[in-house]
């Protein structure tokens, strides 16, 4: 970690703000602020306190939600994935012996864990937040240290609240510039990610700024920050702003009356200093960019939608020409072409990358007095229960089924296709989630990651379109 | 926590780069609520045909396969989620070791708290072991944990790079829980000097 002088970046603030004990040649012991869970990665880890006879230290700075497995079909039809229900049932018993709070099946809160964190004021700046779950990040652009561990730590946390962590280092990505008509957070992110590759910030936390990132709403800045780690980097942050504080304000668990006055006044000295200085940058025009899309079967392999597909005969590096060949094979597509036209079977408009209320907005707003082409399928899966009502008491579900959508309950849903939602073997999606690896979503399936209107203006024609020739 | 000093043993390839943790074990075998099974859906996708039965050539259903205990894999292994599914299924399936020249931050970090050890190689060191692969599968290759390398069957030895406190954790089979815990004055002072920045109770 770089500085100078006394000029301290956003992350080394927090950093500093939390490390309990720092022994040289031991990773630092870090606090943690805040500990989500699902159902998916905790049940070992309560098996692991339960072996061990430890108890969880603060039940009250963790919270529960069950998002990955369970199924988006109206909740009158009963689960029937034995698993799935096992693990919803051992959640609910973990909860109940460690006196964890849970949005549970019956919660009007319950919903993607990253969507319903910021949604009910937990995440606020300067915070560490950490999850068994890579997207995380998520929660950073609320100026907080948040990233994805696995199942050991997980129990690290409940038992000491603390995580053992070496310090990363430190990247800046700038995005100066206004985005064009059509062109949204997600195509920065996905820009960003195609240009340093997936495993271009391993080892580094994102900052996330520039007049592009500052002009972004909280909901846009989620979206970018969720991506981080397919940049390889655990986290990103953004700096608070007022949009921010605006943000958090009057939110269920957010501080209220003298304690918000203390904690805005905190959180405004967050902001990285003048003159800090990261380990590595790169910029980004936002004037220059358009709508993205990716072509193969990781999120680095993305282009801009007019581009054509890079042939792997002019990649020099062996295994670099390997791997993307073998994407290609994958998608069964050519080189040389363009993915413009490419017939598709499934639009998938939700995840914790873009299924928030604004997401939604912005679809309705463009599929409103269209319809879903007769040969593709597109499913719609708000990101939380609380955006679901939110939506249809904006009458959003109204013009999504007008149009031939089919509007479902809050889950991950097909991000991940373990509840069965899922392609077939060789299906097409254009989907708004995150990953495009081979059979993310549904073994056999293939993946085209793009903005929500990318994926709509896709859902409409049948075809991969280039929104801007819709607007 | 598995205790690891030094292992003699072969290895297997699976050359191609970015191998994500739905590779390793894709999402639909993670509706567990303990370990067990897991190394059997190791790869699946990549494994089994779709009426689940083996491929006969993927490496990890041939006797070459169940006998190794080093997976010699491409760049940035591991990529993806947090799933520490991922490295309990390499454990269950036997390798005791990952070769490659990068792997992803969380996969590192999960792989380390079991004692699977993540080795990074330079370049040419894993095209190396690749051809040794290639030419003779029953090559053995030695890692040693507390010099922290990997002889080659010519007696070149490469160093690799690990953090001295997963190292001493892994080399002793201590989790690495017990450090924190051992810390629980601080960080009840801690606690007792910040209070809660949250509190999910409040409703
Ligand atoms: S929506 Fe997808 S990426 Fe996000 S938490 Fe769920 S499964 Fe993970």
């Amino acid at each position: 970690m770089s500085t100078n002088g006394s000029s301290k970046t956003l992350f080394e603030k927090i950093w500093n703000q939390h490390v309990v004990v720092a022994e040289s040649g031991n990773p630092a012991v870090l606090y943690i602020d805040l500990h989500l869970i699902h159902e998916v990665t905790s049940p070992q880890a309560f098996t692991g306190l339960r072996e061990k006879g430890l108890t969880v230290r603060r039940p009250s700075q963790v919270m529960a939600t069950m998002d990955h497995g369970i199924p988006t079909t109206p909740p009158d039809i009963p689960i029937t994935d034995q698993m799935v229900l096992r693990q919803i049932s051992q959640l609910e018993k973990n909860c109940e012996e460690f006196g964890i709070p849970l949005q549970g099946m019956h919660s009007d809160h319950r919903g993607i864990v990253h969507v319903i964190g910021p949604e009910l004021g937990l995440t606020q700046p300067g915070m560490t937040v950490v999850c068994g779950d890579s997207h995380t990040s998520t929660h950073g652009a609320f100026g907080a240290l948040a990233f994805g561990i696995g199942t050991s730590e997980i129990e690290h946390v409940f038992a000491t609240q603390c995580l053992l962590q070496v310090k990363p280092k430190t990247y800046a990505i700038k995005v100066d510039g206004t985005l064009g008509n059509g062109v949204s957070a997600k195509d920065i992110i996905l820009n960003l990610i195609s240009r340093i590759g997936i495993g271009g910030g391993t080892g580094y936390v994102f900052e996330y700024m520039g007049s592009a990132i500052r002009a972004l709403s909280m909901e846009e800045r989620m979206t970018v920050c969720n991506m981080s780690i397919e940049g390889g980097a655990r986290a990103g942050l953004v700096a608070p702003d007022n949009i921010t504080y605006d943000y958090i304000a009057g939110r269920k668990l957010a501080p209220q009356d003298e304690a918000w006055d203390k904690a805005v006044a905190q959180w405004r000295t967050l902001p990285s200093d003048e003159g800090a200085t990261f380990d590595q940058e790169i910029t980004i025009d936002a004037d220059a960019l358009g709508p993205m899309i990716t072509y193969g079967t990781n999120p680095g392999m993305g282009m801009g939608i007019t581009d054509t597909i890079p042939d792997p005969d002019s990649v020099k590096d062996v295994s670099e020409r390997q791997t993307l060949d073998k994407a290609l094979k994958y998608m069964d597509i050519q080189p040389g072409q363009q993915l413009l036209g490419q017939d598709i079977d499934v639009v998938f408009l939700g995840s914790c990358t873009n299924s928030r209320i604004s997401d939604l907005r912005v679809a309705a707003n463009l599929i409103k007095g269209r319809k879903v082409a007769d040969s593709l399928r597109m499913m719609v899966v708000p990101g939380s229960q609380d955006v679901k009502n939110q939506a249809e008491n904006e009458g959003l579900d109204v013009i999504f089924k007008e149009a031939g959508a089919e509007w479902r309950e809050a889950g991950c849903s097909m991000c991940i296709a373990m509840n069965g939602d899922q392609l077939s073997p060789g299906q097409y999606a254009v989907s708004t989630s995150n990953r495009n690896f081979e059979g993310r979503q549904g073994k056999g399936g293939r993946t085209f990651l793009a903005s929500p209107l990318t994926a709509t203006a896709t859902a409409i024609t049948g075809k991969i379109t280039d929104v801007r020739t819709m607007l | 926590m598995e205790k690891f000093t030094t292992l003699n043993g072969t290895m297997i390839s699976i050359p191609t780069e970015n191998i994500d943790t739905d590779q390793i074990i894709p999402a639909r075998f993670l509706k567990v609520i303990d370990k067990n099974g897991l190394g059997d859906n190791l790869f699946s996708d990549w494994r089994y045909n779709a009426d689940g039965s083996p491929k006969p050539d993927f490496i990890l259903n041939t006797e070459q396969g169940k006998k190794a205990k080093l997976l010699v894999a491409g760049d940035n292994f591991g990529c993806g989620s947090s799933r520490e599914h991922a490295p309990w299924s390499i454990m269950a399936y036997g390798f005791r070791g990952v070769v490659s020249t990068g792997f992803a931050d969380i996969f590192r970090n999960n792989s380390l708290k079991l004692g699977l050890l993540p080795i990074v190689v330079d370049k040419d060191t894993h095209y190396q072991l690749q051809t040794l692969i290639e030419e003779d599968p029953s090559t053995t290759v030695t890692i040693d944990l507390e010099k922290q390398t990997l002889t080659l069957p010519d007696g070149r030895t490469v160093n690799f790079p690990i953090d001295g406190f997963s190292k001493s954790c892994i080399l002793n089979g201590v989790d690495q829980l017990g450090y924190l815990q051992s810390h629980a004055d601080a960080i009840a002072a801690y606690e007792a000097e910040h209070g809660s920045r949250v509190n999910t109770l409040a409703d």
